[in-house]
């Protein structure tokens, strides 16, 4: 069954192109933004930031691959094929996600690592040393906001409605709204937000503007929680709804 | 089956359908549009949860079937490949999902006349096509069990006689074959045995001989049944 969902993981071509997308987004922003701080004369200017931003725009394309998993199936009615091959909704749902949550994983973690030492590139002299918790961090951060995706498309079954919620939600993280002191009461919580701070995306620690009430890892356990909120609310959804 | 209903908000498209299915003949499955064959036959699939009633296979629901394909094979919507997926990959997935043998992909394909076009994408494949892969797809599991929803749909003439043919090879092997149609003439050619629903409830559950009974044909039999 695991097997099966491989199978229409490689069999589409839209894989490979947002996986690349994902890639080079990551990698060429993370060099980019690098470049940019180089020459900052700023000294307080954070090369940490600089190094974990380019997450904030490349996972877009990491989380339409979250949401194709499953809106592909209700688009093209494939989804009357996988339920009659598993009829058990469950484990049709776990098959998919046993399938797509490995291959996010390593894609993720080359893609982290890879736009670390890109940044650090493009640092050149304000490079700062690898940051394991950071890339480890950032690494399951992805992989969680994609599979989050996938929840909230199996929910909605539409891959324009899914967007329509999904893209909205993590712009207004990379805009950095959710430093503006008010607003960041709530949107701190948010799913992509509660992975900052591991990722060094709050700013420099010690400024109050830029004070969160968890921690690196808690925060990452909120993403991680905003995840399987989505994913047992599309398993209710595809357990109760007729296709 | 038995007391099988399935109302969507006011509209009951099945209404208490209770009937049986014999293997080893062709069963007809008529009715008008809309008459609830399509409802029905995603209800015996577990794809549309039944408001009442329920539907057993051998003595079991199909959500308890473990390898379902290689029990039951059904056609249900023409297209149902991703448009971007080649028709071998599209059997491929499925015969994996079920754990049947990579061999029957090549078996299918060639059985249902497709295998010139195995590495198209289903996105370019004509109706006829379309219809002959999902043949495909039922047949894969090579079931007891054939559920077929207008399988005519779109075939050319020698693929009408081709499904005709292969729908009587398969329950002289002592298959149970249970297609809907509401091609009269193709029903007269084919089945041995007719259930007629109408508005969601069963009109006659009959030998096509039987159901002809006075009548010059089907299609008056059937009218006759229709307006009474
Ligand atoms: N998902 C749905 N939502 C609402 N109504 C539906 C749905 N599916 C079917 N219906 C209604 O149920 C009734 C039966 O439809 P069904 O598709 O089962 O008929 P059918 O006998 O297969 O017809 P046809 O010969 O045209 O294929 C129709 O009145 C239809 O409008
Ligand atoms: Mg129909």
């Amino acid at each position: 069954m695991i097997r099966a969902e491989l199978t229409k993981i490689r069999t589409l071509r839209s894989t490979f192109w947002v996986f690349l997308a994902t890639f080079a987004l990551c990698v060429g922003l993370g060099f980019l933004i690098g470049l940019s701080f180089r020459n900052i004369a700023d000294a307080g200017a954070d090369s940490l930031f600089a190094s974990f931003y380019a997450v904030t725009l490349g996972q877009i394309a990491l989380v339409v691959f979250g949401v194709f998993v499953i809106s592909s199936e209700y688009s093209s009615g494939t989804i009357h094929a996988s339920l009659a091959a598993t009829p058990r909704r469950g484990r049709f749902f776990l098959a998919k996600l046993a399938a797509t949550t490995p291959v996010v994983l390593v894609l993720s973690l080359v893609t982290i690592v890879s736009m670390f030492f890109a940044a650090r590139a493009g640092l050149g002299p304000r490079a700062v040393p690898f940051d394991a918790r950071g890339v480890a961090g950032a690494t399951v951060y992805l992989t969680l906001i994609c599979l989050f995706a996938t929840g909230v498309a199996t929910m909605l079954r539409s891959a324009a409605g899914s967007l329509a919620i999904l893209l909205p939600l993590l712009f207004l993280g990379s805009q950095g709204l959710g430093n503006i002191p008010k607003v960041k009461t709530i949107t701190q919580y948010l799913p992509d937000q509660t992975a900052w701070v591991i990722m060094h995306l709050t700013g420099p620690p010690g400024s109050a503007q830029f004070e969160r009430p968890y921690g690196p890892w808690t925060g990452l356990a909120l993403t991680a929680l905003w995840t399987l909120a989505a994913l047992l609310g599309g398993y209710a959804v595809l357990r109760k709804r007729d296709v | 089956m038995h007391n099988l209903s399935k109302s969507y908000g006011s509209t009951k498209a099945v209404d208490g359908l209770s009937f049986t299915i014999h293997p080893g003949r062709v069963t007809g499955f008529l009715g008008a549009n809309g008459a609830g064959k399509s409802t029905t036959m995603r209800m015996m699939l577990g794809l549309a949860r039944p408001s009442t009633g329920h539907v057993l296979i051998d003595g079991v629901p199909y959500q308890h079937l473990t390898r379902p394909l290689t029990k039951v094979g059904a056609l249900l919507e023409t297209r149902s490949a991703h448009p971007g997926r080649r028709a071998y990959q599209h059997l491929r997935w499925l015969a994996q999902s079920n754990n049947i043998p990579a061999s029957r992909v090549e078996a299918v394909l060639e059985e249902v006349g497709l295998q010139n076009e195995k590495s198209k994408r289903a996105k370019g494949f004509s109706l006829g096509m379309a219809q002959r892969l999902a043949i495909a797809a039922a047949l894969l599991g090579d079931p007891p069990i054939l559920l077929l929803d207008e399988p005519v749909n779109g075939l050319d003439p020698e693929g009408i006689i081709w499904i005709r043919e292969l729908m009587k090879s398969l329950a002289a092997q002592g298959r149970t074959v249970f297609v809907s149609s509401h091609l009269l003439g193709e029903m007269a050619n084919t089945a041995e045995h007719l259930i007629v629903i109408d508005h969601g409830r069963v009109l006659a559950d009959t030998t096509v001989s039987a159901f002809i009974g006075e009548s010059t044909s089907l299609e008056d039999a059937y009218l006759r049944v229709i307006q009474r």
